[in-house]
């Protein structure tokens, strides 16, 4: 009996108990969860699953459709789409997740001094409602045409276009969090801004910023493929799935499946970071979950 | 009120300003040469000299910039490198398209996906709920071109119903002008409509939890009455202000949509400057397209005056 009363209050930890509720009720996040696990696994050993060369050209084997040599067909050069899908896995997922990496950083340093500090938030926010009045791909695209084409350019001229989301989030929750008591009270107690901000504030806008950072991957992996698409992305020389897109614009009609694979693997990915998404934030915020 | 106009108008021209700085500063913010990098690999240095004449590169910053601004209020948006043509004009060429494009996705977007939302907010937790969400998660997850080849090789090629590519003049036949539009609109309307479907249905379960639709229902209204004319009323603003905010989604999606079905647009126009790396066309789409944005979503705003009598100002 009384090791039952002990147990109790352990497993009852709300975080980790909302967590469990949110997953038993949203399925689909664990979908999700798994097939961006599978995704990130397919990038890393992509070498070793029946790839060749994803840039050997074949001149005489040029647009073969799907078959038992080429599982995904073949392309105008003569290569190996298989190959070619599965490395350029790695261009999306490395694009998405580093843009959702430095611009959740970048965008909560900001945010974090902006939100907190009066007259520096009426400057910065004119600063970031000008940004945010540009569509992201458009600023991109302006960065892209200015800058030689590279991964790290790419993902520089996305992370800019996503920054002032991440801003605002950041300082409207910093907005209702510096009128917390407990604020108060470090205020009165005489700490200082910096440890305010990192001890205090900093540990409550997680959450909620994880959230922000699956969407801020997902839509980074979709700008990233129309930026190669539309030919201002990732260089002709490294696969990735806007590219072999991108190169068979003209021959979609004679060969469809140049499109087909490459854009099912990156609906299927960016639909796994929306599931993962949509549970984590259920799993969060209980007052959003029932309505959206 | 007149002062709520005021303060609004003048934010809105403060924005425009910061697009404007920053539109240009790119070319000196950008790391290495500019000129070098648009005048591309086989540039002579006589290339890439007229290339940092035409944009001004051998000035001061800040007397080029006043040059531009003094430029853009009178109508003048620069030169094309590529063509030597001023862009207000390669822009005018090209705008009926993406404004026929723009429009009729944005009528039927709003059409299918508020009645879509309305449903699935009064039939909370059913198949038809569960379908309209499920639809909404696909629409975000889906690109824009993907749809759009999935579309073509559907209706177009397999079933040889609707064109493949190709855009038609408005006066070339209303029939064949729509017929050109269908397909380029679903493509670019999808996310759109994912978007405004969600927010309707959550700002609807926000609505008919209020004591006032309890009210109506209690003294007998029809559902539907209640429906549209109480709850739908209510939930008129946040929906309005989304339907602005995605516009965003549907000046995106318009570049790759008009790439995809060889509309002659602005989009096309974009990138094909991209491939020319023709940096004054860029420069000039994305001021035009941003005031659009902000003008839009300014009116968004101002509008709500007339349509909720509860907001004053």
């Amino acid at each position: 009996m009384a090791a039952i009363a002990l147990d109790l209050p352990r497993s009852a930890s709300p975080t980790w108990r909302r967590l469990k509720d949110a997953l038993r009720r949203h399925p689909t996040a664990i979908v999700g969860a798994l097939v961006l696990m599978i995704m990130i696994l397919i990038a890393i050993f992509a070498p070793w699953l029946g790839t060749i060369d994803p840039q050997a050209v074949s001149p005489i084997r040029r647009l073969k459709p799907p078959s038992a040599e080429f599982w995904f067909g073949s392309d105008m050069l003569g290569r190996d789409v298989y190959s070619r899908v599965l490395y350029g896995a790695r261009v999306s997922l490395s694009v998405g997740l580093a843009v959702a990496f430095f611009s959740t950083l970048v965008g909560l340093a900001i945010g974090l001094v902006t939100g907190y500090i009066r007259w520096l938030d009426a400057i910065v926010m004119r600063i970031m409602d000008g940004l945010m009045s540009i569509p992201s791909v458009l600023l991109a695209i302006a960065l892209m045409a200015l800058t030689t084409a590279s991964i790290q350019n790419v993902v520089l001229a996305i992370t800019l276009a996503e920054v002032p989301r991440v801003v605002r989030l950041v300082r409207s929750l910093v907005l209702g969090l510096r009128e917390q008591p407990y604020v108060e009270a470090a205020i009165a107690a005489g700490t200082t801004l910096p440890r305010i901000l990192v001890r205090h504030i900093l540990p409550n806008t997680v959450a909620p910023l994880l959230v922000q950072a699956t969407y801020v991957c997902a839509s980074a992996m979709i700008t990233e493929a129309i930026l190669s698409f539309i030919g201002a992305g990732t260089p002709p020389n490294i696969p990735s799935w806007g590219n072999i897109m991108a190169e068979a614009r003209s021959l979609f009609q004679i060969a469809g499946y140049l499109i087909l694979f490459p854009g099912l693997c990156l609906s299927i990915t960016v639909l796994a970071v929306n599931l993962l998404g949509d549970g984590m934030r259920d799993a969060l915020d209980p007052r959003l979950a029932r309505r959206m | 009120m007149f002062a709520y106009v005021v303060r609004r108008l003048f934010a809105t021209i403060v924005v425009m300003a910061v697009v404007a700085f920053f539109v240009f500063s790119l070319l000196y913010l950008t790391p290495g040469d500019p000129a070098a990098v648009i005048a591309g690999d086989a540039a002579t240095s006589d290339d890439i000299r007229r290339i940092r004449a035409n944009l001004g590169l051998d000035e001061p910053f800040l007397v080029r910039f006043g040059g531009w601004v003094w430029g853009l209020l009178h109508g003048d948006l620069g030169t094309s490198i590529f063509t030597n043509l001023p862009v207000t004009r390669l822009i005018a060429q090209r705008v009926e398209p993406t404004v026929a494009l723009t429009l009729c996705t944005l009528l039927v977007a709003v059409a299918v996906a508020v009645p879509l939302g309305v449903i699935a907010a009064a039939r909370v937790g059913t198949w038809i709920d569960r379908s309209v969400m499920a639809f909404s998660v696909l629409g975000f997850s889906v690109p824009v071109f993907v749809l759009a080849y999935i579309l073509i090789l559907t209706f177009s090629i397999e079933l040889d119903w609707l064109p493949v590519q190709g855009y038609r003049n408005f006066d070339e036949g209303v029939w064949e002008w729509l017929r050109h539009l269908i397909l380029p609109s679903i493509a670019l309307g999808t996310v759109y409509m994912a978007l405004i479907a969600r927010i309707t249905r959550a700002t609807m379960l926000d609505v008919l939890a209020q004591d006032y639709v309890r009210t109506a229902q209690a003294k007998g209204l029809a559902p539907h009455s209640v429906l549209v004319g109480h709850a739908l009323k209510n939930a008129a603003v946040p929906i309005m202000t989304i339907v602005g905010i995605g516009i965003a989604l549907l000046i995106s999606g318009a570049i790759v949509t008009e790439t995809v079905f060889a509309i002659p647009g602005i989009g096309r126009l974009t990138v094909d400057a991209i491939l020319r790396r023709d940096y004054p066309i860029i420069q000039g789409v994305i001021l035009i397209f941003s005031a659009t944005y902000v003008l839009i979503n300014l009116a968004v705003d101002l509008s709500y005056m007339l349509f909720d009598p509860r907001i004053r100002y």
